[in-house]
């Protein structure tokens, strides 16, 4: 279920590291929680966040969550399908519906996050 | 309701769990607030036919002499005018004209009347009712022995028909009638919370859970599908419904609300009559509006609207639209600024989203 190449926050994101760029998306159970997406908000290339910064949000019919990147650094591309295909975060949420890519400036930001594994007891812990 | 208070469980709980069902607690319920996902249980809704369960609703019968002059006094529809058989939209009001709670009124018989009003009042409005002077009338709380199902959509009628004992598409809107369905004694009502034709039947308990798998069988090649609280709320918010909580309140009157077709003042002294007189006569000073987001993104309760950088009202209810596929909501705006095409600002979390007043209700089935 979850890629046991990435890591995952707190927050129910991913994060997938190519060379020095992150990309991160939300979850499969953070969309199943939120239900069927409908408007996702994304900051502007070329912007700059510290790690665990509001960066945007993604709204379903009856709900809103907040997008945090899980790293410091700036913003060098969002996912322009999301603006009319927003239930991509529902249909592909490891894969197409993916939100930022954020070239980091810190690799110890990485080192708090959690593998599969840990995120599925996590998941799990939650639910009960 | 208090936070020990451990939250119950209607007799359809163990259906909607088996269907898959995401529980969440309301109004002190485990209800289920969506199964297989809110849009496409809404579209089957406006499209077929959805099955909700309102048993946390609360039922309370009202008998006696004194039922009808009770009645009058307490509510602001005209009670005297409600013929047996027939139901009717209307409220508990403060002496001030503000909601207590909206509610239906049932005139079973000459003397005897059901009220039906949201989970999240029930005790309350119970505790009111009986304390207001009530002379030669008995007051009954009905809620633990009746159990109640919507059926809702364009198809609910040919799904209810063959199974019941009486051919409920005779009924007019708002009317009811006693019968049986799948064997089951029923108050069958021509009434909904939906914009859509339907049905709600009052039944006991122990045979809940019986109807339901019935209609629910009787049902699948009418394509219908159980529907939860979520489909529930972002259907009658394209209808333009009132919600206890969101547009009425103890701070807001009837009039406000733009339910003034529920106020009779002609029909004599009721609560909160003297208050409501004079604001009719007055005149309002906001208005309950509905609005779209013309922007990109949508607008929830409590969001505040501006005019001119100026913050003019709040939000009541604001969601995205499954039929319209827009943003849509309700809420209170200054009288000068509640005509449709006024355009206005909604502050959704730092974001000024442009937003334009429209007509009420968003959505009207055609017929």
């Amino acid at each position: 279920m979850y890629p046991s190449e990435y890591r995952y926050t707190r927050d129910h994101e991913w994060v997938k590291v190519e060379d020095d760029v992150c990309v991160v998306g939300v979850t499969d159970f953070a969309q199943q929680e939120l239900g069927e997406v409908v408007f996702v908000e994304l900051p502007e290339p070329g912007q700059v966040f510290d790690a665990h910064d509001e960066i945007g949000t993604i709204e379903s019919v009856k709900a809103v969550a907040e997008v945090f990147t899980p790293v410091a650094g700036e913003i060098v591309e969002v996912n322009e399908k999301l603006q009319d295909d927003p239930e991509l975060v529902n249909d592909d949420p490891h894969g197409d519906g993916w939100l930022v890519k954020v070239k980091f400036s810190s690799a110890s930001d990485l080192d708090d996050l959690m593998d599969a594994e840990a995120y599925e007891e996590y998941v799990a812990k939650g639910k009960e | 309701m208090s936070e020990t208070t451990p939250s119950r469980r209607t007799p359809l709980y163990d259906a909607h769990v088996a269907a898959g069902a995401k529980i969440v607690d309301f109004a002190g319920w485990q209800m289920p607030v969506q199964y297989a996902g809110l849009m496409e249980e809404h579209r089957a809704v406006r499209t077929a036919a959805g099955l909700f369960d309102v048993c946390h609703m609360g039922e309370v019968r009202v008998t006696g002499p004194g039922a009808e002059a009770f009645l009058q006094r307490l509510t602001p529809n005209d009670v005297a005018k409600l013929a047996v058989g027939r139901a009717h939209y209307s409220a508990l009001l403060t002496p001030e004209g503000t909601f207590i709670d909206d509610l239906l009124v049932y005139r079973l018989g000459p003397a005897e009347f059901m009220l039906v009003v949201n989970a999240a009042n029930a005790a309350g409005d119970l505790a009111w009712i009986v304390s207001q002077p009530h002379p030669e009338c008995e007051i009954t709380d009905l809620s633990d022995e009746t159990a109640l199902l919507a059926i809702q959509g364009p198809r609910a009628m040919a799904i209810v028909t063959p199974l019941a004992s009486m051919d409920p598409s005779t009924l007019k809107y708002y009317g009811f009638a006693r019968g049986e369905v799948a064997g089951v004694p029923a108050l069958i009502s021509r009434t909904g919370y939906t914009g859509e034709d339907g049905l709600e039947l009052y039944v006991p308990p122990a045979a809940a859970m019986g109807l339901w798998q019935r209609l629910m069988e009787a049902g699948r090649e009418h394509g219908l599908v159980p529907a939860g609280l979520g489909a529930r709320d972002t259907l009658r918010m394209e209808a333009g419904m009132a919600l206890y909580g969101h547009e009425i309140d103890r701070t807001t009157t009837p009039l406000e609300a733009g339910l003034d077709w529920v106020v009779k003042l002609d029909k004599g002294e009721f609560l909160g009559h003297e208050v409501l007189r004079r604001q009719q006569a007055e005149g309002i000073a906001r208005r309950l509006v509905g609005f779209e987001i013309t922007g990109r993104g949508i607008a929830r309760q409590g969001h505040l609207f501006r005019h001119g950088g100026v913050e003019v009202g709040a939000v009541t209810s604001g969601t995205f639209s499954p039929t319209l596929e827009k943003a849509l909501g309700m809420g209170y705006l200054p009288v000068a600024l509640a005509a449709p095409g006024t355009e206005v600002s909604v502050d959704v979390r730092g974001r000024e989203l442009p937003a334009r007043v429209v007509p009420l209700p968003f959505y009207r089935r055609a017929r």
